[in-house]
């Protein structure tokens, strides 16, 4: 216990940065999700593709490989520099790599849930003079999104967790200072892993249930 | 049912994972030589200059010539030894378990290890320091570093030292590999690297021309030969071994080979400590 | 499966319009690819030295295959230990017996919780202080990844049971079956068919999660195979694209199996939207 009181600081410090992370991640994944997904049915076959190939190539390749292309290939290659200060830079470059996985997962659910919603729904809309934007973005996605609350809160929490493998661009959130506390206090690897693991529990199950409630609030009735 | 399928797969999954080690168990490492002709070493495998694995799947490197040195002087040939590639974190695993015989790997005699393992040697005092681009003429030492930006391997703490005692506003950047630290330095986002002087020595020696290492050492890593911790004749014997290596010119040739390229100066042997 | 019913057919006039956005599109990919390139190109990154050491045979036989087969080892074992720790837990979280079901459902809530590399690094760093040995890395991953993955396998197969019809189980009874038979003989095959695309979504990502195993210096694809390839050659960005490449060909065959079973299976699965 002693290491957990003793480092209680900077242990709080480093969720605090896992829970940034995430937040800044989850808004990008979502932002850019939607518009995958708006891509992935668009009329144009060349945004199709081009959204279809990012889609499969951004799902398929471990998260590590994802977060050191961000890290040598956007950061030190492509020359993009977001700070001058080296841990806000990596902070960004890990939003960034994050944001390039996860979108690709929020896309997938986005796009089931567009299936579950009634084609008669987007060919009322058309009737009505809509375009294809105006059908996606005011009648289709809103109750594609409804649909598809619970699997978007599974993606939220994956994405938590997965903020532990920002350590790969240098990002110190919770599990780099969990392993610095296992170095330091050997004796107690124990004590350490079950109070970070409290840690991510706290952090995870809320979420799981706020969205498991969400999804029954929002379904739609049909 | 199921359970009791899930307890039999772990059970096998904990022994194919080699729990067991090796066939026969011997007191000491000089009886395994003696009688099997074979060693397993741990060394490092992605360090080149000390512990390297080649395309060919051989090892290379100054960490690996002192190795196969000791072995020979055990009576083990080189076609007797199996390299084992093992990291930072688990060479204390390796040799507890008897996963490998001993760990020449970059492996810094501290007290805190020597709780758990024994050491031979040392074989080689390195010393922390700085890896910058060969035109880079202002960075000469660590007191330099104000305003800089410097890579280490993550979950180290020579940055952290840097930061602390030297260079307050220095900036750190973590990354998961030296290799991975070097292409940022040389791309020029990154100004320095640190750690050992011998390892970065290892990098310069492989980019010829573009790495310097700056060659003025802050601190002292004594580098020993790891193996059991009550194995006390096999110390002895490796002791003996290290003994000959540095008096008949090999270990000196032997360094020339492996980071001598880089312009790196070539210290003398040094003193064993035999306990 | 098409979308056309979220815009009319177009015209002559719309697909002059649709041919001059492809272009624009496709203009705009090209800058973006030209940019990729000039810029890689000033670091040197296409420097021939780079890339031929990757189409060597004896890199292939020292570094890419070895790890290759350590990341299937894995996953392999992985696989098998998280499909009997979710079957165990899936029925473990449906029985009728409370001390059974609530204990159950605080192990699957707690790993489905708690970051793999977490995982990892505990059962890596905590094997000693708790049972007295040092596992081996390989041991840390397959644990991590059974525990992980087990918890979800477990979801998906409850998920499984309990979209099932009643009749199914009420019949089951009828005809004389004890409790353990109903769950094994009728609901658990049913329910595992069912899932069986999610199931193999949860696989491509344990297989995915294997390079985590690099945390702890298991001799991965991603460990042996870029960090070894990059050690040699100072190229971590062309060995980066070559190892994600090989896991993208893997999962995508992974993914189309999965694609095979869902459409061959009679009976639609619940979301299958695959965790990450």
């Amino acid at each position: 216990m002693e290491a957990l009181l003793n480092e209680g600081g900077t242990i709080l410090a480093a969720f605090w940065m896992t829970v940034r992370l995430t937040a800044v991640s989850a808004l990008g994944s979502l932002v850019l999700g939607t518009l995958l997904t708006a891509m992935r049915v668009a009329p144009l076959a060349s945004l199709r593709a081009t959204a279809t190939v990012y889609v499969t190539v951004a799902r398929n390749t471990p998260l590590t490989l994802v977060l050191l292309f961000t890290g040598l290939g956007i950061g030190a290659n492509l020359g993009l520099e977001l700070s001058d200060d080296i841990a806000t830079n990596n902070f960004w470059l890990a939003v960034i790599g994050l944001t390039a996985y996860t979108s690709a997962f929020v896309c997938e659910a986005l796009r089931s849930g567009l299936n579950t919603v009634p084609v008669g729904q987007a060919e009322a809309a058309r009737s009505l003079g809509l375009g294809f934007v105006k059908t996606l973005a005011l009648i289709t996605l809103p109750q594609a999104f409804r649909a598809v609350v619970a699997p978007l809160g599974s993606i939220l929490i994956a994405l938590t967790k997965n903020t532990t493998i920002a350590l790969v661009v240098g990002v110190a959130e919770a599990s780099v200072r969990m392993r610095e506390l296992i170095e330091t206090y050997g004796d107690q690897v124990i004590e350490i892993f079950l109070g970070f693991a409290a840690g991510f529990v706290l952090l995870c199950l809320p979420m799981g249930l706020l969205f498991g409630w969400l999804s029954k609030r929002l379904a739609v009735a049909r | 049912m199921f359970g009791r399928s899930l307890f039999a797969v772990f059970a096998v999954v904990a022994v194919a994972s080699g729990c067991g080690g090796g066939s026969e168990s011997y007191a000491s490492i000089v009886d395994k030589a003696k009688n099997d002709k074979k060693l397993v070493i741990g060394v490092k495998a992605d360090q080149p200059g000390l512990g390297l694995r080649t395309p060919d799947g051989s090892f290379t490197g100054f960490d690996v010539e002192v190795a196969k040195y000791v072995a020979k002087q055990l009576g083990v040939e080189p076609s007797g030894i199996t390299f084992k590639e093992t990291v930072s974190a688990n060479r204390e695993a390796f040799i507890e378990q008897g996963q490998v015989d001993m760990v020449v790997a970059t492996y810094s005699i501290t007290d805190a290890r020597k709780q758990k393992v024994s050491f031979a040697g040392p074989y080689f005092v390195a010393g922390q320091d700085l890896l910058v681009r060969a035109d880079d003429t202002a960075l000469t030492g660590p007191e330099a570093l104000n305003g800089k930006k410097l890579c280490s391997v993550a979950g180290s703490t020579p940055a952290q030292k840097v930061k602390a005692e030297y260079a307050k506003e220095v900036q750190l950047q973590e990354e998961r590999t030296y290799s991975a630290c070097v292409d940022r330095v040389l791309g020029g986002q990154l100004d320095a690297i640190t750690t050992d002087n011998v390892i970065l020595a290892g990098y310069a020696a492989q980019h010829t021309g573009k790495l310097k290492v700056v060659g003025k050492t802050f601190s002292t890593e004594k580098y020993g030969i790891g193996l059991k911790k009550d194995d006390t004749a096999g110390r002895k014997a490796i002791n003996d071994a290290l003994e000959k290596m540095f008096s008949d010119g090999s270990w000196t040739k032997a360094l020339q080979a492996s980071v001598g390229a880089s312009g790196f100066a070539l210290p003398q042997a040094p003193q064993l400590e035999r306990y | 499966m098409t979308y056309a019913n979220l815009y009319e057919r177009p015209g002559p006039r719309g697909v002059r319009r649709n041919r001059v956005l492809t272009a624009l599109v496709a203009l705009a990919l090209l800058a973006v690819a030209y940019v990729v390139y000039v810029r890689f190109d000033e670091k040197d990154q296409w420097a021939a030295e780079k890339w031929t050491p990757l189409l060597r045979a004896d890199v292939w036989a020292t570094f890419i295959l070895p790890g290759l087969a350590g990341t299937l080892a894995a996953a392999v074992a992985g696989v098998v230990l998280a499909a009997l720790f979710g079957l165990v837990f899936a029925v473990a979280r449906l029985s009728e017996h409370r001390w059974i079901r609530v204990p159950a459902a605080m192990v699957v809530e707690f790993f489905r919780s708690v970051p793999l590399l977490l995982l990892i690094f505990f059962a890596f760093f905590g094997s000693f202080v708790l049972i007295g040995v040092n596992i081996s890395a390989f041991a840390a991953v397959v644990f991590g990844l059974t525990l992980y993955n087990g918890s979800v396998i477990a979801e998906i197969i409850r998920a499984g049971v309990l979209s099932l019809p009643k009749g199914q189980r009420e019949a089951a009874y009828a005809v004389g079956m004890r409790k353990g038979q109903v769950m094994r003989l009728v609901l658990l095959p049913q329910a595992v068919k069912a899932m069986l695309p999610a199931l193999i979504s949860q696989f491509v990502v344990l297989l995915k999660d294997s390079a985590l195993g690099l945390i702890v210096g298991y001799d991965e694809l991603v460990d042996r195979g870029l960090n070894g390839i990059a050690a040699n050659f100072s190229n971590v960005i062309p060995a980066a694209i070559l190892i994600a490449a090989i896991f993208i060909v893997i999962n995508m065959a992974l993914d189309r199996l999965a694609h095979r079973l869902g459409a061959s299976s009679t009976r639609r699965s619940a979301s299958s939207a695959r965790r990450s």
